[in-house]
């Protein structure tokens, strides 16, 4: 029971993660049709940068300046960079951003070296919020909600009280429309990159202290955003955010669940036994596979329902 | 009398909320020559989408020879008789003119999904791809890419893909859109000559090429047929001047 | 219209096979000639007195054998059928895990197959992983099959860490590749006869995926990859031209792969990686994924690139990425791309017009080049090479990454020679466009 609830938490918090970074690429690829793989890359300078900055002028100060720097990175990339290959066709700025992250990766790894930085959650928050059942739960997790709250609360107000949100929104669902219409779509362009860039810079801020940081982080972490970009669809932010809670407590639930495939199957299984690769992946414990739940569920809903749990378009 | 090569019956169509087509009747008789009229966003081309399996139909039946043709998918409508072109060309700009051609003879011939027939070995198929080459007067155009060509030359590539299957009903979707004058008259010669034998039906909105090219003319508004019959009752109609010029005030 | 054709007596279709195969007989010797030379590469570095190949270059060759094939296997996906795989490696990898267990059973006598033939089994392996994964990830198009294949390699590559049987966990599997079963009664003991084997199945892969351009399926593939509804409306069910030609690219990946058991008689997750994924994105891209030959061009290139830099310094994947951001922005037909583009003025004979202007961007395209090397060393040497306690030299003299000097220099060399290849790089697109304006009315 108690590890259900802390699990739930715990789940939550990391989906809150998730779908700050989900969010910004989210937004950037159903407008722009361009599924950003640098994304993870900048999630990752957030978080070094926060380290830096955390080291000189303090995490608060640290929170400000990562978000903003990311933000001019992203713009700089689309002014720069992806206007550019626009001309070439989605496949080429596709693989541009994929270039990117390579060398996002590559930057960072030589500028910090191959090692974790030890970038640390602040003394100030760095005290159990509560204690259940004889486990803590730590006051930054708090922290980070409180954030991610924020940072979801800014979102919808932006976009449902503002003029360019509601441009926002419109080229959601239908970009070439909006550009019709007569809006300065390259501006918006830059505007909604920029924009995730700083929502993913600022997910690195809080999220790398949460995990390690270090220069594998945004392997380790692009591939699922993508995943949840995809299950919950394009077009639709709420999706998005359905999609990172699901994938935040699969991910956090898998590591608790010890029993296997076959156990759950039982004797249904048995003939098949041990020895070789089937057997051997229904006797694996459920918590070793967690790192595969997550791909085999975009795979499948790629396969059943393109559009995602409610994307207004097909991928 | 013969079936009709093209039968539509109570044919209806709507995204969503909005029905484009409203149940519309037409009959297609073997070896006709029809031209659907209309003002724009009548629905004509959506029509021509319905017909070649672009859309799913939301209501009625459209048989192509006797045969169910609706909600089967394009390449099957294809297979049994029935090609069309497309009003904003449709070709493969990145093939050359020779390669555009051959692929739209593959399958007629029976090549299939085929791995291991060597394409320069068949004679036959390049025979004939030079053949209609030759009929399209794109003969010496044949190894420039195709996305080179000009407008014109690509809407006779398009009608050329249309066509080379040996397709018995062909549906031209404005192929003479957006040509001058001597090219649309280029356009018209090439048309009747190419489709000598089969059945011809065409969207178009220059009229010239209508009365000149059809002996039966279809006026479709708001996505429903308001007059159907011989170019000269059509010309004579009050129904289709209303709805092409508005109704006067007396 | 023009009326031209018609009135010369000769048609084009006449005209066409003369010149085709004039042009088509000059490549071929070039690629004949270039065979023979990766014949007789290894004799040129050959120790006449210690009796040895040179290890690093039969290494390096064999590495871009492997690469070359599986380099064409892809743009049979990416530059053939327009489909943007991210999960390639998976029947690279696939296949090579089975080829380590088909040495094994021959090994033990359990598989009568020569060492020869053995890359025959490779590629059936690929085929069967090919037509499994290309049935599910062929139903969808664009972004969304992309998406299936990222998917697919993170499950596969995840799955090689896990599980034992058949992947061998984390340490992969092992075998000997000394079989003693061949046709040549070879033992394959000395690296040069597996660099012949590879080299004779390199040539193989090469010409069997250049016929398959050749047939319906290849056509009907680049007429999916143009326009996938039209290739509908010509009898074709689109989907099923690229699941074919997603298995058949399955199945020369896994000659590539079963060729890399054996060279390294060993295959471990990093065959079925992403990062090998990515890899082929970028050599294929990188060469050219328009022209059939370019894959082979990007894989020489990176594996060099890979062998030869990577020992110079510790950044060398940061160039390949910028590499490969300059080919995406500038240059999407690749190398391949950029040396066809010459070809019409180099039949008109007008290609001595181009030396100077490229002349004059050399030179600023220099300075940016060695400015923005020192930048990248340097940085690399400020933090890396501190930890590992190496000094940058540079022309036998040591460079005190901590002054700010260089720096300055690197800097100085990026911003001047930057803007100076900006001049000369719009003076260059002049005369290029003014040379193919100038072909163009002459009709060639």
């Amino acid at each position: 029971m108690e590890i259900i609830l802390i699990s739930l938490l715990n789940g939550f918090v990391y989906g809150m993660l998730l779908f700050m970074l989900a969010s910004g690429l989210t937004l950037i690829f159903s407008m722009m049709g361009v599924l950003n793989f640098a994304h993870a890359g900048i999630y990752m300078i957030g978080a070094y940068i926060a380290f830096e900055s955390s080291r000189s002028v303090g995490f608060w100060a640290a929170l400000i300046i990562a978000p903003l720097v990311c933000g001019a990175i992203g713009a700089a990339i689309e002014i720069y960079g992806l206007r550019r290959t626009h001309h070439n066709g989605h496949i080429a700025e596709l693989l541009f951003t994929f270039g990117l992250f390579f060398i996002i990766e590559r930057g960072v790894q030589m500028a910090w070296g191959m090692l974790p930085v030890p970038y640390r959650v602040p003394a100030g928050l760095d005290f159990p919020l509560f204690s259940q059942y004889g486990i803590n739960f730590p006051a930054y997790r708090a922290f980070m909600l409180l954030v991610a709250g924020g940072m979801l609360l800014a979102i919808w107000l932006l976009l449902t009280r503002t003029r360019i949100g509601l441009i926002i929104q419109a080229s959601l669902t239908h970009p070439n429309m909006v550009s019709a219409l007569g809006h300065n779509v390259p501006r918006v362009f830059t505007i909604v990159f920029a924009g995730g860039c700083f929502l993913a810079g600022l997910a690195g801020v809080i999220g790398g202290n949460y995990q390690v940081t270090e220069p594998g982080m945004a392997a380790a972490l692009g591939p699922i955003v993508f995943v949840v970009v995809v299950f919950g669809g394009l077009g639709s932010l709420a999706g998005c955010f359905i999609a990172s809670i699901i994938v935040g407590m699969v991910q956090t639930f898998a590591v608790v669940i010890d029993t296997s495939l076959a156990s759950m199957l039982g004797g249904l299984v048995s003939w098949i036994g041990t020895d070789n690769l089937a057997g051997e992946i229904l006797a694996v414990p459920v918590s070793r596979i967690g790192p595969l739940l997550p791909y085999a569920m975009m795979v499948l809903m790629l396969l059943f329902r393109p559009r995602g749990l409610m994307g207004t378009r097909d991928t | 009398m013969d079936a009709p090569a093209l039968c539509l019956t109570g044919v209806r169509k709507s995204f969503g909320p909005t029905e484009i087509i409203r149940g519309i009747n037409l009959d297609i008789a073997l070896g006709e020559r029809h031209a659907i009229i209309g003002p724009n966003g009548a629905g004509k081309t959506t029509l021509f989408n319905l017909v070649s399996g672009r859309f799913p139909i939301t209501s009625g039946s459209i048989t192509l020879n006797g045969t169910r043709i609706d909600g089967l998918e394009p390449q099957r409508i294809n297979r049994l008789g029935l090609s069309r072109s497309f009003q904003i060309t449709s070709i493969f700009h990145r093939m050359t003119v020779f390669e555009n051609i051959r692929c739209a003879l593959l399958w007629p011939q029976g090549y299939r999904y085929s791995f291991w027939s060597p394409l320069w070995r068949q004679r036959d198929l390049n025979r004939r791809t030079e053949q209609l080459l030759e009929e399209l007067n794109l003969l010496d155009r044949c190894d420039l890419q195709a996305g080179l060509l000009s407008y014109a030359e690509q809407r006779a590539l398009e009608i050329g893909i249309t066509i080379a299957g040996g397709a018995s009903v062909i549906l031209l979707d404005e192929p003479t859109a957006g040509m001058s004058h001597s090219e649309t008259e280029y356009a018209v010669a090439l048309i009747k000559r190419v489709t000598e034998g089969k059945t011809l039906v065409m969207v178009e909105h220059d009229m010239r090429v209508v009365f000149g090219l059809s002996d039966t003319i279809s006026v479709v508004v708001y996505g429903e047929l308001i007059a159907s019959g011989k170019p000269e009752e059509i010309r004579a109609s009050r129904a289709v001047q209303e709805a092409y010029l508005g109704t006067l005030t007396e | 219209m023009s009326d031209a054709g018609l009135t010369t007596g000769r048609t084009a279709a006449q005209t066409r096979p003369v010149r085709a195969s004039a042009a088509a007989s000059r490549q071929r010797w070039l690629w004949i000639a270039l065979v023979v030379f990766a014949m007789v590469l290894p004799w040129l570095f050959y120790g006449w007195q210690t009796h040895r190949h040179s290890g690093f270059l039969l290494t390096m060759l064999s590495q871009m054998g492997m690469m070359i094939i599986f380099s064409l296997s892809y743009n049979m996906l990416m530059g053939q059928a327009g489909l943007l795989s991210f999960g390639h490696a998976v029947f690279f990898g696939l296949a090579g895990y089975s080829t380590i267990h088909f040495l094994d059973a021959a090994g033990a006598g359990k598989l009568p197959v020569p060492m020869e033939l053995i890359p025959i089994l490779s590629g059936l392996a690929g085929l069967c992983f090919g037509i499994v994964f290309g049935y599910m990830a062929t139903r969808q198009r664009g972004t969304a099959f992309a998406m299936i294949t990222l998917g697919m390699g993170e499950l596969v590559a995840t799955a090689a860490i896990m599980f034992h049987h058949f992947f061998g966990g984390e340490g992969g599997v092992s075998t000997n590749r000394m079989i003693e079963i061949s046709l040549f009664g070879l033992s394959y003991a000395s690296s040069v006869q597996v660099y012949y084997l590879i080299l004779a199945w390199t040539v193989i892969a090469a010409l069997g995926m250049l016929f398959l351009t050749k047939t319906p399926l290849g056509a009907m593939a680049n007429a999916t990859r143009d326009n996938f509804e039209r290739a509908q409306f010509m009898g074709y069910d689109p989907r099923r031209v690229r699941f074919l030609q997603f298995a058949l690219s399955g199945l020369f990946a896994g000659i590539g792969g079963g060729l890399y058991a054996i060279t390294y008689e060993i295959v471990t997750f990093d065959a079925v990686s992403s990062a090998l994924s990515a890899n082929v994105v970028l050599m294929t891209y990188i060469g050219g994924a328009t022209i059939f030959y370019g894959p082979i061009l990007g894989a020489v290139l990176i594996t060099l690139l890979q062998s030869g830099l990577s020992m110079l310094s510790n950044a060398w994947l940061i160039y390949v990425g910028v590499l490969f951001i300059g080919m995406v922005t500038f240059a999407p037909a690749g190398f391949a791309g950029m040396i066809e583009a010459h070809g019409p003025i180099a039949r008109a004979g007008r290609l001595g017009r181009l030396a100077v202007p490229y002349l004059r961007m050399s030179i600023p395209g220099l300075a940016v080049l060695l400015g923005f090397i020192g930048i990248v060393e340097l940085t690399s040497f400020r933090t890396i090479g501190e930890a590992q306690g190496k000094h940058l030299v540079l022309f036998g003299s040591d460079i005190d990454v901590r002054s700010l000097v260089p720096w300055l220099v690197a800097v100085a060399l990026l911003g001047v020679g930057g803007l100076w290849l900006r001049v000369e790089a719009r003076a260059f697109a002049r005369v290029w466009d003014n040379l193919t304006a100038d072909l163009k009315q002459r009709g060639l």
